[in-house]
C-alpha cells in the first residue's frame, strides 16, 4: 500500500553469530532447546569491581572464523557482522547480482567501542603516533555496513541507521523500503554489537539497567517474570539477505518469508524510560500492520523486545494490548532475550531471524526463566515450544531503543 | 645490524601486520605495488620499524621509501 510500483520483499538468506552459536543453525536449535547463552565474564573485568559479573558472550570467538590479517583491521563488532554476512550470503546461494542494485544496511547501537577505547588507551600510554591507523574505520558506526558492503561489492548504497537497541530492526525496515520503492533489488541487512567490555558495561550499570543476579547468571535474563531486575549484555550479529520477490523468483532462490511491512515511530516521552502508556510502540506495530496491508487480527506471533527490565516489559505489554485489544489473547509472544541476552544494535536482527524461522518452521521458541509471570503482564507468553497454524500467517518483531525509538516489522509466511 | 638482518626483521613485520609471505620480501620490491601494503598498513609498518630498530622515520621520509631496499638502507644508516 502507498508505494508506487510496490515490490514484495522476501528473505532468502540468514546468518548469525551469537551467544548460542557461530551460525544460524546453532542459534535456532539453541533457542528451541531453551539454552542460556550467558556466561561469567573473564579476568579482564575483575579489576573494575563492576556490579555485574556475567554477560551473554559470543559462543565462538571471531578470531577462529576470520583470517588473522583481515581480523586485525576490524573492530570486534565488524568481525561479527562480516561473519554473519558471509553466512547469510552463502545461505542465499551467493547470487551473482548487479552491484549497482545491491545495498548493505548493517547497524550497530554504539559502534566500534573496542577500537575507540583501545585507541584512547594507546594515546595515554604511548602517544598519538602509536595509535592504530585503521582505528577510524574500525570505530565509526557505519563501519560494519561498509565492511559488509566492500566484501560483497555493494554499490547500490551503504547505510547504517542508528537507533540504539532498535538499530538492527531499523536496518531491516529501511532496506525493505528501498526494495519496495524499487531503488534496489537486493540488500544485505542486519545489526551487530560488541559491547561486552568493561566501559560500556559500566555505562549501562550506571543507569541501573543491567541485571545483577550474580548468584545465578543463567537465570538473570527473565523477561516478564516478577523477579526480573534488568537486562543482560550480549554480543554478536545477525544478517539477512532480502530482495524483491521478482528478483528472488527469477534466480530460483529459496524464500523463507516475506518482509511484509514496517512501522517506525518515536515516544517523544523520555530519553531512556519507556512511555508507560506504550503509545509509540503501539503506533509502530499498527503502522507496520497497515504497511503490510493486513489487519491486526492477522498477527499470530510477536517476538517481543522484552529485555527483562522492570519498566520496559510492562510498557511493551501495555502497547501490545493497546494495539491489538482482545486479539492480544490470541498472539503467541516470546522473549528470546531470555536466552541470548540483549545484543543492543544486534537484537533487532537476530530476533527478526528468530521471527522468520518461527514462520518458516511453524513453531515459536520458548521464553526461559519465566517462573512467575508478572501480574501486570497481560500476554500469552510461550514458556515451551508453541506450534503456529498452517496457511498464510503473520508475525511481528518489536525493537525499541533509548532515545524513544520504536520499530516493528511484520513478516508473512512464505 | 647488517642489511640482511634488517631485511629479515622487516619481512617479519610485513608478515605480522599485512600477511605478506616473508620469502617474497626482497630489496627491489615495492611496498605498494608488489607487497600490496596500502598507506594505512605502511603507517603500521613504519611504527613497528621504529620500535624494532630504534629509528625515527618522519612522514616526509616515509613518502620516499618506495621499495624494501629504500627502507633497509635508511634504517641501516640511521639506526
Amino acid at each position: 500500500m502507498g508505494y508506487a510500483n510496490d515490490k514484495a520483499v522476501v528473505v532468502t538468506g540468514l546468518g548469525a553469530t551469537t551467544p548460542l552459536g557461530a551460525n544460524v543453525g546453532d542459534f535456532w536449535s539453541g533457542l528451541m532447546a531453551g539454552t542460556s547463552g550467558i556466561r561469567l565474564l573473564d579476568e579482564r573485568f575483575a579489576a573494575y569491581e563492576l556490579p555485574v559479573t556475567f554477560g551473554a558472550t559470543i559462543a565462538v570467538e571471531p578470531a577462529e572464523m576470520l583470517d588473522r590479517i583481515e581480523a586485525r583491521k576490524l573492530d570486534r563488532s565488524e568481525q561479527f557482522a562480516l561473519i554473519a554476512a558471509r553466512e547469510a550470503w552463502a545461505d542465499a546461494g551467493s547470487p551473482d547480482v548487479d552491484p549497482d542494485r545491491l545495498a548493505s544496511v548493517v547497524s550497530s547501537g554504539i559502534g566500534g567501542v573496542h577500537a575507540l577505547l583501545d585507541s584512547y588507551d594507546t594515546l595515554r600510554e604511548r602517544g598519538w603516533n602509536r595509535i592504530n591507523p585503521n582505528s577510524v574505520p574500525m570505530l565509526m558506526p557505519n563501519g560494519p555496513a561498509a565492511v559488509v558492503g566492500l566484501e560483497f561489492g555493494a554499490r547500490g548504497g551503504v547505510h547504517a541507521p542508528v537507533s540504539a537497541c532498535a538499530s538492527g530492526a531499523e536496518a531491516l525496515a529501511w532496506a525493505s523500503m528501498l526494495i519496495r520503492l524499487g531503488k534496489i533489488d537486493i540488500a544485505i541487512v542486519g545489526g551487530c554489537e560488541a559491547a561486552v567490555h568493561p566501559s560500556p558495561m559500566a555505562n549501562f550499570a550506571a543507569m541501573r539497567a543491567l541485571s545483577t543476579r550474580n548468584d545465578n547468571p543463567q537465570a538473570a535474563s527473565r523477561p516478564y517474570d516478577v523477579d526480573r531486575d534488568g537486562f543482560v549484555m550480549g554480543e554478536g550479529a545477525g544478517v539477512l539477505v532480502i530482495e524483491s520477490e521478482e528478483h528472488a523468483r527469477a534466480r530460483g532462490a529459496r524464500v523463507y518469508a516475506y518482509v511484509a511491512g514496517s512501522g517506525m515511530t518515536a515516544d517523544a516521552h523520555h530519553m531512556a524510560q519507556p512511555d508507560p502508556n506504550g503509545s509509540g510502540a503501539a503506533r509502530a506495530m499498527l503502522r507496520a500492520v497497515e504497511d503490510a496491508g493486513v489487519s491486526p487480527a492477522d498477527i499470530v506471533h510477536i517476538n517481543a523486545h522484552a529485555t527483562s527490565t522492570p519498566a520496559g516489559d510492562v510498557a511493551e505489554s501495555v502497547a501490545i494490548r493497546a494495539a491489538f485489544g482482545d486479539h492480544a489473547d490470541s498472539i503467541v509472544v516470546t522473549a528470546t532475550k531470555s536466552m541470548t541476552g540483549h545484543l543492543l544494535g544486534g537484537a533487532g536482527a537476530i530476533e527478526s531471524i528468530a521471527c522468520v524461522l518461527a514462520l518458516h518452521n511453524r513453531i515459536v521458541p520458548p521464553t526461559i526463566n519465566l517462573d512467575n509471570q508478572d501480574p501486570d503482564i497481560h500476554l500469552d507468553v510461550a514458556t515451551s515450544q508453541r506450534p503456529l497454524a498452517a496457511g498464510t500467517i503473520h508475525a511481528i518483531n518489536n525493537s525499541f531503543g533509548f532515545g524513544g525509538h520504536d520499530v516493528a516489522v511484520v513478516f508473512r509466511s512464505a | 645490524m647488517t642489511e640482511q638482518e634488517i631485511l629479515e626483521g622487516l619481512a617479519g613485520i610485513c608478515n605480522d601486520l599485512a600477511g605478506v609471505d616473508p620469502s617474497i620480501v626482497s630489496m627491489e620490491k615495492s611496498f605498494r605495488d608488489d607487497l600490496d601494503i596500502d598507506s594505512l598498513s605502511m603507517v603500521e609498518v613504519v611504527m613497528a620499524c621504529e620500535d624494532k630498530f630504534g629509528v625515527k622515520i618522519t612522514d616526509d621520509k616515509v613518502n620516499s621509501l618506495e621499495t624494501v631496499g629504500d627502507a633497509v638502507t635508511f634504517i641501516a644508516e640511521n639506526a
